[in-house]
């Protein structure tokens, strides 16, 4: 048989296999809903809680990441403030205390930058510019006293709005720093300004605290986006970096975006207060996402094995119990099929002896006439044509023979009057049945084996019946054989308490629709010289006897017969 | 030896008797079990020979109401039918022969001589349907 046929459950090909087999239900079809129905119920869960698992570790992952985002941004952003507050506080100090004459005293100034510088650190210089945007003094490494300031805009901010921080510029100094200025009014309405200047790399120190990993990266940008501080992913001081501008806030934001150049970020961000400024904190999310990735490929490893093992559980328990379902179903059809013919069986008995006993009481009566005839032709003295005339009565006789034999046949067909249990060796009845056919067996050239098991046990049964038996399977199977052809009986015992009769020949053999038929009354294939009978009565005693009948047939191949009987009469 | 045959067909019986009559039995018949009773309850029979089924009296009252007056009498059955519990019932009841229609005159003559000597055992071979 090929693999794919021994893999495939039998109800698979149940319309293949047995093709008149109307079965009312599709195996096929209930193997499929049965595996439809399972697999949705385990795998669904399956399914949603792996689902749900990598949904909810991916947000542990990522709060994991983004909570000390935001607390890296606010505390940075605090500090940079802090740090601008207290320059700027600074500065009100000055110019709160001291008066613009002290101010305006270039000696005055540079002590008093010598001292901002020791205490606070970060001042480059410092002026002093009146009203009309000159710069009465100044201290610091340039030489820009006197120089006239009123046509800048941060000049024309701090006159609008008292305090000025610019954005970082290179200026005449030619590296990056930053500008506060504070406007102080004076009591007769005039007022000045002092501008300092402030190196930014305390700035630049600040932006960077030091628990950042490799992937990380911490700078300041201006409302336009432009760089204050360098940048190890995006570049020196000044250059542009707009679309960190895109959400602006005093208070921390982080959120998750892909740059310009493709990264995938974690950003945090906070605009720093009273400045241009806003603090930027980015980290690459790859270096997060790779133990997500891990945790990943392992929970669709576990769910595929999972799948695989729940699958093959579901289509062994889904085939079994549909093969078992199957089978079932042929054994209720074949209990079915035997009612059915019981029954039928059963019925045409009953009309049979019904029809047998109406003609058996007139044929008793032409029996008692022809007899009466032919005893009167007898004791007459010769007469003309008294030769022809007992041949006639003789003839009539014969036939009323020939009709009783058929009646009763059929009444044995419904009953066996006499059901008589002796003591039989299956062996040696089925030789003397055997000698009824010796003559033809002899003519024909047909062999006749005979193989009989040692010990064999004796049984109980009825001798004249099972002599019908094997005399109407023996019967058809020299009917079957070619001239010259062979049959072989094997008598053997089952467990002790059987003994089977096995009649195999090499005849023609029978399709598998006539198969069906043999047992049934009236079927026959020898056309008008078979009654039709002769297997059915032969169920039937066998039935009676307790026995089984069993037969396999092949065309062209041949037929065998196995008769079981037991070894004990029925109870 | 003396016979009484009991079938409800007057044809069949009568012409059996003519039939034993000419092989040295004295046969009677009766064409229905009433009758029968009547004539064999004088004891002068030694074997009747009764149709299982007939109208009215069939032939196990015949055989059980002849018996009580005259239980040496021989029976011996005949029927058209026959089945296991008619059998079985009859020769409970005491009948020896048990035989199907049609008969053959010479079997039936072995069976009503058995009767007689109450010998007669269950129907041979050739009267089954081997």
């Amino acid at each position: 048989m090929p693999f794919n046929l021994r893999i495939t459950p039998k109800f698979w090909r149940q319309f293949e296999v047995d093709s008149p087999h109307r079965g009312f239900i599709n195996y096929r079809r209930m193997w499929w809903q049965c595996v439809i129905v399972m697999a949705s119920v385990c795998l669904l869960p399956l399914m949603i809680t792996t689902v749900i698992n990598a949904y909810q570790y991916q947000e542990v992952l990522k709060s994991e990441n983004i909570a000390p985002a935001d607390r890296l941004v606010s505390n940075t952003a605090r500090s940079i403030s802090f740090f601008l507050e207290e320059r700027r506080s600074a500065l009100d100090f000055v110019v709160q205390e001291r008066s613009l004459e002290d101010l305006a005293d270039g000696k005055n100034l540079a002590r008093l930058l010598y001292r901002l510088k020791q205490v606070f650190g970060g001042f480059i210089d410092i002026g002093v510019i009146d009203s009309l945007g000159v710069q009465l003094s100044y201290a610091g490494p340039l030489d820009l006293q006197g120089k006239n300031y009123s046509r800048q805009s941060w000049f024309h901010e701090v006159m609008i709005r008292g305090v000025y921080i610019s954005d970082v510029f290179m200026g005449f100094r030619g590296y990056p720093h930053f500008v506060i200025a504070l406007k102080h009014d004076l009591e007769d309405g005039d007022y000045y300004i002092v501008r300092a200047t402030i190196d930014t790399q305390v700035f630049n120190d600040l932006a960077r605290p030091l628990n950042i990993g490799p992937a990380s990266d911490t700078f300041v940008v201006n409302v336009e986006g432009v760089l204050q501080t360098p940048s190890k992913f995006y570049g020196p001081v000044l250059q542009k970096a707009q679309w960190t501008t895109d959400s602006e806030s005093f208070h921390t934001t982080v959120k998750e975006l892909v740059d310009p150049a493709g990264r995938s970020l974690i950003m945090g961000s906070r605009k720093i207060d009273n400045s241009p400024f806003m603090f930027v904190y980015v980290h690459e999310t790859r270096g997060i996402l790779a133990g997500w990735f891990a945790l990943r490929s392992k929970l669709i490893g576990f769910f595929v094995i999972s799948t695989i093992i729940v699958m093959l559980v579901i289509l062994g328990v889904c085939t079994y119990l549909v093969s078992a379902v199957f089978e079932a179903d042929k054994i209720r059809e074949a209990v079915l099929h035997k009612v059915e013919y019981t029954n039928k069986l059963a019925s045409l008995g009953r009309l049979a002896a019904g029809v047998a006993h109406e003609i058996n009481n007139p044929l008793a009566i032409i029996n008692e006439k022809a007899g009466l005839l032919e005893d009167l032709i007898h004791l007459t003295e010769d007469f003309p044509q008294k030769t022809k005339a007992h041949e006639i009565t003789q003839s009539i006789l014969g036939s009323v023979d020939r009709c009783s034999t058929i009646t009763h046949r059929l009444l044995g067909f419904a009953r066996h009057i006499d059901v008589n249990f002796e003591t039989i060796y299956l062996d040696a009845l089925v030789k003397n049945v055997l000698g009824f056919l010796d003559k033809e067996s002899h003519y024909r050239e047909i062999k006749v084996h005979v193989e009989v098991e040692e010990n064999l046990p004796a049984i109980e049964s009825d001798r004249g019946q099972l002599q019908q038996v094997f005399l109407n399977i023996l019967n058809n199977a020299f009917a079957a054989v070619e001239d010259g052809g062979e049959i072989k009986i094997g008598i053997y015992s089952i467990n002790g308490n059987k003994v089977a009769v096995r009649i195999d020949d090499n005849g023609c053999g029978m399709p598998p629709e006539h198969m069906k038929l043999i047992f049934e009354p009236f079927f026959s294939t020898k056309g008008r010289k078979g009654t039709g009978l002769g297997l059915s009565i032969t169920y039937g005693i066998i039935k009676k006897l307790n026995g089984s009948i069993e037969v396999n047939s092949q065309e062209g191949i041949g037929t065998t017969f196995i008769v079981t009987l037991p070894v004990k009469r029925p109870a | 030896m003396r016979i009484l045959l009991v079938d409800d067909e007057f044809e069949l019986v009568s012409a059996m008797a003519e039939r034993l009559n000419m092989r040295g039995l004295e046969a009677d018949y009766a064409t229905s079990g009433k009758a029968a009773v009547e004539k064999a309850r004088q004891c002068q029979y030694d074997v009747l020979v009764v149709d299982l089924k007939m109208p009215g009296m069939d032939g196990m009252e015949v055989m059980r109401q002849v018996k009580e007056k005259c239980p040496d009498t021989g029976f011996v059955f005949l029927t058209g039918y026959g089945s296991e519990d008619q059998k079985s019932a009859s020769e409970a009841a005491g009948a020896t022969c048990y035989l199907m229609k049609p008969v053959k005159i010479s079997v039936l003559m072995e069976k009503i001589d058995a009767a007689a000597q109450s010998a007669c055992t269950i129907p041979g071979k050739d009267n089954s349907d081997a």
